[in-house]
């Protein structure tokens, strides 16, 4: 379940220690935007140490490395990868040959570790123009892309547009990754909601996110984690009606119908599989059956 | 027949101060007092020496005792708090005799019970008349409530007011009347009123503050007191209005109606008042400017003295009648004991206040604090000193998990089906040690520096000197 992301600056010891406190499904050690160059080694040794001594219990861990066209990433590579982090998250993915060039050195260095191969996965962050036309095929390049990200500040800039609250400047660059994610069998996160102090915002921001499809959001203030948690968990309403679902068709089964249907409508395959879904996250949410 | 006087030099003299007597004074001025200065001054200038000062608290302002200690003018000190610019020297040993801490209301206790008499009290006062009718409510250097002056003025042999704003008989709202008053000294000023209120307390924008806030107020939700009638008090720091403000939200929603918001007093406890959140606000201090705005302005806004606030010798206290408050702690031990005097290298930089008698009469005591401060950690085997005794705390809130005094078997079971993070307080302390590692116990010396009197008046621990 990752249905919130938090971005920690990968300088700032006093977030990196408390990264499993501040309720997020995963946190993302950030060691690119968020760190100068002159601070690029000490945010990598910050990272990895937190990573090594800090019990994250069952919040994922994320490292953002630098992007290929700097001589960090590689560097960051070999100082997270022995850390297991859940996911890489690689900026600037612009095309598949990118995700191939990082998969074949994680793969190289997975080896030298000892590791089986694909057990770190990658999360391209998607914030170019041309990483959106491409975005299926950066999906789908490598068994290792387990979900596509988009990055909406950089993505306007490319666009020379305005990144407005709005967001009719990304309308596009969404529907267009969810398509691509989802085609490749990939989950696919919104982009930070970046106003602090704008709680009506984020809740707008976080619903529309969660109506397109997007799988979670990520978060550059542990403010906003608690409203994009409940946005992307499951209602009560959807956990009973899931329950229902299942009882349907367990039913249907048991009188041999090849269908049924559920307040008066039919009972298909996609209801099943949503109803599925929300159930297993009910249960990893503790979430019961209501009255 | 007038009690006004022309200066304090006049006043020392008239009031019949003597070597080895005891002065008075309340710190409802804080950190903005010139008064203390004034006249301790002027104590020294006429020779006098072998003074013993009972204050309800010291600030860094008050650092120029040092120099009466170092001259033999001070030989005692009793305070209920003393701040780390003083408590840093008395920690290296500058006094021979120990400060003796008290808390809010073991002090106006001792004072009515006759076991700390006071030989002159000065009640620095922002608004009197020139029969001492006074107030704090009203004048440049307005600080609200005068709670903790209450005891001296009544019991003290003599009583000088003095203020910077002296007004015609009689004035209207006066908090402490003229029959307990001898003198009356108009002064150019009696504080910084920069010192004396903030503009506004901040709650915090700390993500952690914030996390720990929020345990609180689910905690208090789901505690089985947050009913009609709750009553709550908490202190200004940024974690403490933080929480505030997330009960604020609870209650709204709930549309719960508590009787009494009690305390130092903020700008976020006044919002509680007027948004219907409690009835009434007992008020034995004012911390910002809202919270003065508002004690002169609302009759639901009530000033209260120490001895009705807190002390285990009056026929009652509010401290008894209240259901929860949240304190803070420089550190607290695995029984739950908690130090709020010194700092984790043993240096004075606090006092109870009015922590060990809200702790003692709340239903449900709770102490926020972070795991760590900078690379020291907060939960300990053993605290340096005693303020609280961990039979009075009932919870600690931490970003880490929330530990529950284990007396309170109801409680824990109650937090755990709400889904809170509940942790054992050992684990809690074993989980922050991975992280800053365990820290070298700490060189102890070998002389008492302090005493700290518990709110009974017996003797709850003792602070050594740092070597």
């Amino acid at each position: 379940m990752r249905r919130s992301m938090l971005f920690l600056p990968g300088n700032n010891p006093n977030l990196l220690i408390n990264g499993n406190c501040l309720g997020a499904d995963a946190v993302i050690f950030d060691l690119e935007d968020a760190v100068s160059p002159a601070e690029k080694d000490a945010a990598r040794i910050l990272v990895r140490n937190t990573m090594r001594y800090m019990d994250f219990g069952g919040c994922e861990r994320i490292v953002r490395i630098n992007s290929t066209d700097t001589p960090y990433w590689k560097l960051d590579i070999d100082a997270i990868l022995p850390q297991k982090p859940n996911l890489i998250l690689l900026p600037k993915t612009s095309s598949a040959q990118d995700v191939l060039e990082v998969d074949a050195y994680i793969t190289k260095v997975e080896e030298s570790l000892g590791m089986e191969r694909n057990t770190v996965g990658l999360m391209p962050l998607i914030e170019t123009a041309m990483g959106v036309e491409n975005s299926y095929l950066i999906a789908s390049a490598t068994k290792r892309v387990q979900a596509l990200f988009l990055g909406a500040e950089d993505l306007t800039a490319d666009l020379q547009c305005k990144r407005t609250k709005e967001s009719r400047e990304i309308e596009y660059a969404r529907t267009r990754l969810i398509v691509a994610a989802r085609a490749a069998g990939v989950e696919v996160y919104d982009t930070p909601f970046t106003d602090v102090n704008d709680d009506e915002g984020i809740l707008a921001d976080a619903t529309l996110a969660k109506a397109l499809g997007f799988t979670g959001k990520a978060s550059i203030s542990p403010r906003h984690v608690e409203v994009i948690n409940s946005v992307f968990s499951p209602t009560q309403k959807e956990v009973d009606y899931a329950y229902e679902v299942m009882e349907a068709i367990a039913l249907a089964k048991e009188q041999g119908k090849g269908a049924i249907a559920l307040h008066g409508k039919m009972i298909d395959a996609p209801i099943v599989t949503r109803a599925q879904q929300t159930l297993a996250m009910a249960q990893a949410l503790g979430m019961e059956r209501g009255n | 027949m007038s009690k006004v006087v022309k200066s304090i030099k006049e006043v020392v003299a008239l009031a019949g101060l003597k070597d080895g007597m005891t002065v008075s004074f309340h710190h409802h001025l804080r950190n903005g007092d010139f008064v203390l200065n004034m006249v301790m001054e002027e104590i020294a200038s006429q020779g006098l020496k072998d003074i013993n000062v009972n204050a309800s608290s010291l600030f860094d302002v008050h650092t120029p005792l040092l120099e009466h200690i170092e001259n033999g003018v001070v030989t005692g000190i009793s305070a209920d708090y003393i701040a780390a610019g003083l408590g840093r020297a008395i920690s290296k040993g500058i006094m021979e005799k120990p400060v003796q801490f008290r808390t809010h209301g073991g002090r106006p206790s001792d004072i009515v019970q006759g076991r700390t008499p006071i030989d002159v009290a000065f009640i620095a006062a922002p608004t009197a008349d020139t029969m001492g009718n006074c107030s704090g409510k009203y004048g440049p250097s307005a600080c609200g409530s005068l709670g903790y002056a209450f005891a001296d003025a009544m019991f003290a042999k003599k009583v000088v007011v003095i203020t910077d704003n002296l007004v015609p008989y009689p004035m209207q709202d006066f908090s402490i009347s003229e029959d307990w008053v001898d003198y009356v000294v108009p002064v150019e000023a009696i504080g910084n009123p920069k010192g004396i209120v903030s503009g506004t307390t901040q709650i915090t924008r700390d993500p952690v503050g914030l996390v720990m806030a929020s345990h609180a107020a689910q905690v208090i939700a789901h505690s089985g007191l947050l009913k009609d009638g709750f009553s709550f008090q908490t202190g200004a720091g940024g974690a403490s209005l933080a929480a505030a403000k997330f009960l604020k939200d609870i209650m709204m929603e709930k549309g719960i109606q508590g009787s009494f918001g009690m305390g130092g007093i903020t700008g976020y406890l006044v919002d509680m008042l007027q948004a219907g959140c409690f009835r009434s606000l007992l008020d034995v201090q004012c911390f910002d400017l809202k919270a003065v705005e508002s004690i002169r302005t609302d009759p639901r806004h009530k000033e209260i003295s120490a001895m009705q606030y807190a002390s285990p010798t009056s026929r009652s206290a509010a401290v008894d009648s209240l259901d929860v408050v949240i304190l803070g702690a420089t550190e607290i031990d695995t029984d739950f004991n908690v130090n709020v005097h010194t700092d984790s290298n043993g240096f004075i930089m606090g006092g109870s206040g009015g922590h060990s008698d809200t702790a003692a009469g709340a239903k449900l005591s709770m102490i926020i604090a972070p795991m760590f401060r900078a690379r020291l950690p907060i939960v300990t085997d053993r605290v340096t000193c005693v303020s609280t005794p961990g039979s009075d705390i009932d919870v600690l809130v931490t970003q880490g998990g929330i530990a529950v005094n284990p007396k309170n078997v109801e409680l824990t079971q109650q937090l755990k089906a709400a889904g809170l993070p509940i942790v054992d307080i050992h684990e809690l302390k074993e989980k922050t040690e991975r992280i800053t590692g365990t820290p070298r116990k700490l060189p102890k010396g070998d002389r008492v520096v302090a005493e700290v009197i518990g709110r009974n008046g017996n003797l709850q621990d003792v602070i050594y000197n740092v070597p």
